[in-house]
């Protein structure tokens, strides 16, 4: 079941670096939401903070709310292991376990954190994962061999999938196409529109055509200056952004009359 | 062009593409001066004429004097050669290639010299029956006997050190790459850069003090296994450190993203893609201790019978039995057959070391990751 997420006023900390600073955003379930900005303005900050992985980086803590349909993912007790099983990620590069066939890659996420599933319950999983990420026709021939042999755009299918195989709730992408050829960033273009209809997605992109693309809503961060703390500067529909945006900011960036 | 000192555009003979005839044709400005591919060669050829042409000329007793001659000559000769003809960055090049292969050579020669001397040396005397039979009984004056006794114990020891040593050696690894942090995790990393400098003996005097003088024992191999396993651990430590932090931290972000929990990760992502490198990591470590002589002088001893027993009594190592056979140790004598015995027990762990070396690589190549 997709759910909603709802930011309120979060501001993140790397140690007593004060990296993104009040930041506020409601996401609609089954929607594409799309962070853009320029680097270093803390739309990957705010991404990781949706699903703690900010906090892997030493230091990484945060203040203020974020709800995952109405639960606060940093009350007393939240297991941050927990939350990333509902919440998935996938990563700017593309990372299948070196060690693992195409096929583990896939239910890496039940065998690593040790479920026992059947193996016909796991088949039946890398195969809908494997379709659902549009790489099933691909590689339903060689499941037995190793990810890493994939290319690019097929590893990031494959990341993909293997975020979808244990069915979370919201799908976080972390500039996802950012290393691929435009016939495979065509390929995730396609497979997001596809997942929109069964998750909420978020995604970080440099690329503004694609975010007017793909995303439903779309949020502009920028950096005031250097050294201060970055913020979320406006925050509307896609249309409206690359349209009407309502700040100057977000009218010079997105023109890329910028700095 | 500015670099050379020249001005003149350079100019070569070469066929005219209408007449087919030779005339000197201007050469482009990418096209510098280059000795010919055999200078390097006919300057080596050279030196060497030039020494020996002066150990004629001053009587030199020996080859020393005039091989470093030799080397002299060819150095300043080919730079200078160079500099005339190529110019200067090129000079420079072909000095700092002299230097960088000469480095190879001194580094490698004499390797291979060791290796070739104990395997003349030692070859002699390999027999089936050197690798089945003790010493026990076995004089300086006569033939026969074998190593099979510092065989057994070598290996017990190495097994045992590797034992204790290298879980708390990986795990500690672990612990510095994965969680450590703070004042803690430096206090650690300190120390282990100590504890790799700590001289083998101070091992020894470490565990005689405590374990043989402390309870009053005498000495045994598993008194000299802990004296390998305190100078295994720094060893083993470091060198699984450098393999963990090769894995990538997208791994370890993927599988967390996953919602794996970190003790997982570590087990079922960084350490699999590790694998290979910690398999080397404690080759190394063994390595290390298996020639380790000191520390067994004070705590195992030596016996010429077979004693697999790590718990009681006197026990015998590969070093010690070439210490013992080369008549160095209290109360024995050496002849030529006991040298070429030591030969022959100094190839043995030679070819020991070997052995472990490309078994590891072996088993590391099962682990690697592989890309098809």
């Amino acid at each position: 079941m997709a759910k909603r997420i709802d930011v309120d006023d979060l501001n993140v900390y790397y140690g007593n670096f004060l990296a993104v600073e009040g930041a506020s955003i409601n996401i609609a379930p089954l929607s594409v939401t799309a962070f853009i900005g320029p680097s270093g303005c803390g739309k990957s900050t705010v991404l990781r903070t949706l699903n703690r992985m900010h906090e892997v980086i030493p230091g990484g803590r945060v203040s203020g709310k974020v709800l995952l349909d109405g639960e606060d993912l940093y009350g007393p007790g939240v297991d941050p292991v927990n939350v990333r099983r509902t919440v998935g990620m996938v990563f700017q590069k593309a990372n299948p376990f070196p060690t693992m066939s195409i096929y583990d890659n896939v239910i890496a996420g039940y065998k690593l954190a040790g479920a026992r599933k059947h193996k016909n319950e796991l088949d039946e999983i890398v195969e809908r994962s494997l379709k659902g990420a549009n790489l099933w026709e691909e590689v339903k021939h060689r499941l037995g061999r190793p990810g890493a042999g994939l290319s690019g755009g097929q590893q990031q299918r494959l990341c993909i999938a293997r975020a979808i195989a244990v069915e979370p709730s919201v799908l976080l992408m972390d500039e996802p196409c950012s290393a691929l050829d435009p016939i495979s960033t065509l390929a995730i273009e396609d497979l997001i529109s596809e997942l929109k209809s069964s998750y909420t997605i978020v995604i970080v992109t440099h690329n503004m055509q694609q975010a007017a693309r793909i995303s439903d809503r779309t949020a502009f961060f920028n950096l005031p200056g250097v050294g201060q703390p970055g913020k979320l500067v406006e925050y509307d529909d896609t249309a409206k952004i690359f349209s009407n945006p309502s700040k100057k900011a977000t009218e010079d960036y997105i023109s890329g009359r910028f700095g | 062009m500015s670099d050379t000192g020249r001005s003149s555009t350079p100019t070569v003979d070469a066929p005219d593409p209408l007449t087919g005839r030779r005339r000197p044709v201007t050469v482009s400005a990418l096209v510098g001066a280059r000795l010919p591919s055999w200078a390097p060669y006919a300057a080596g050829a050279a030196a060497v004429g030039v020494a020996l042409i002066l150990k004629a000329v001053f009587g030199w007793e020996g080859w020393g004097t005039s091989f470093w001659t030799a080397v002299l000559v060819f150095v300043i000769g080919f730079t200078v050669w160079s500099f005339a003809v190529e110019g200067r960055r090129r000079a420079k090049d072909r000095f700092a290639s002299t230097l960088i292969y000469a480095s190879f050579v001194a580094a490698v020669v004499p390797l291979v010299l060791i290796l070739f001397y104990i395997g003349v040396k030692g070859f002699s005397v390999f027999s089936a029956d050197f690798f089945t039979k003790s010493m026990n009984g076995i004089t300086s004056r006569q033939e026969g006997g074998g190593l099979y006794h510092a065989l057994i114990g070598t290996l017990e020891l190495v097994a045992i050190a590797s034992i204790i040593a290298l879980p708390i050696g990986i795990f500690t690894a672990i612990y510095l790459v994965e969680y450590g942090r703070g004042k803690f995790a430096r206090a650690v990393t300190f120390f282990v850069d100590v504890m790799i400098g700590v001289p083998s003996i101070v091992a020894g005097l470490f565990v005689y003090t405590f374990l043989l003088l402390g309870f009053g024992l005498r000495p045994f191999g598993f008194a000299g296994a802990l004296a390998l396993a305190i100078l295994m651990i720094p060893v083993s430590v470091r060198a699984s450190e450098e393999m963990l932090k090769l894995v990538p931290r997208e791994l370890r972000e993927s599988s967390y993203a996953l919602g794996v929990p970190k003790w997982r990760t570590i087990l079922k992502v960084v350490l699999p893609t590790a694998m290979s490198g910690l398999i080397t990591s404690s080759l190394l470590a063994i390595a290390r201790i298996t020639g380790e002589t000191a520390p067994l002088i004070l705590l195992v001893g030596y016996t010429a019978r077979v004693n697999y027993d790590p718990l009681q009594g006197d026990m015998a190592t590969l070093p010690m039995m070439v210490w013992d056979q080369l008549g160095k140790r209290a109360g024995t004598t050496s002849s030529d057959l006991t040298e070429a015995r030591a030969w022959g027990a100094a190839l043995t762990l030679v070819l020991l070391v070997l052995i472990l070396n490309v078994g590891a690589r072996l088993l590391a190549r099962l682990f690697q990751p592989k890309a098809r």
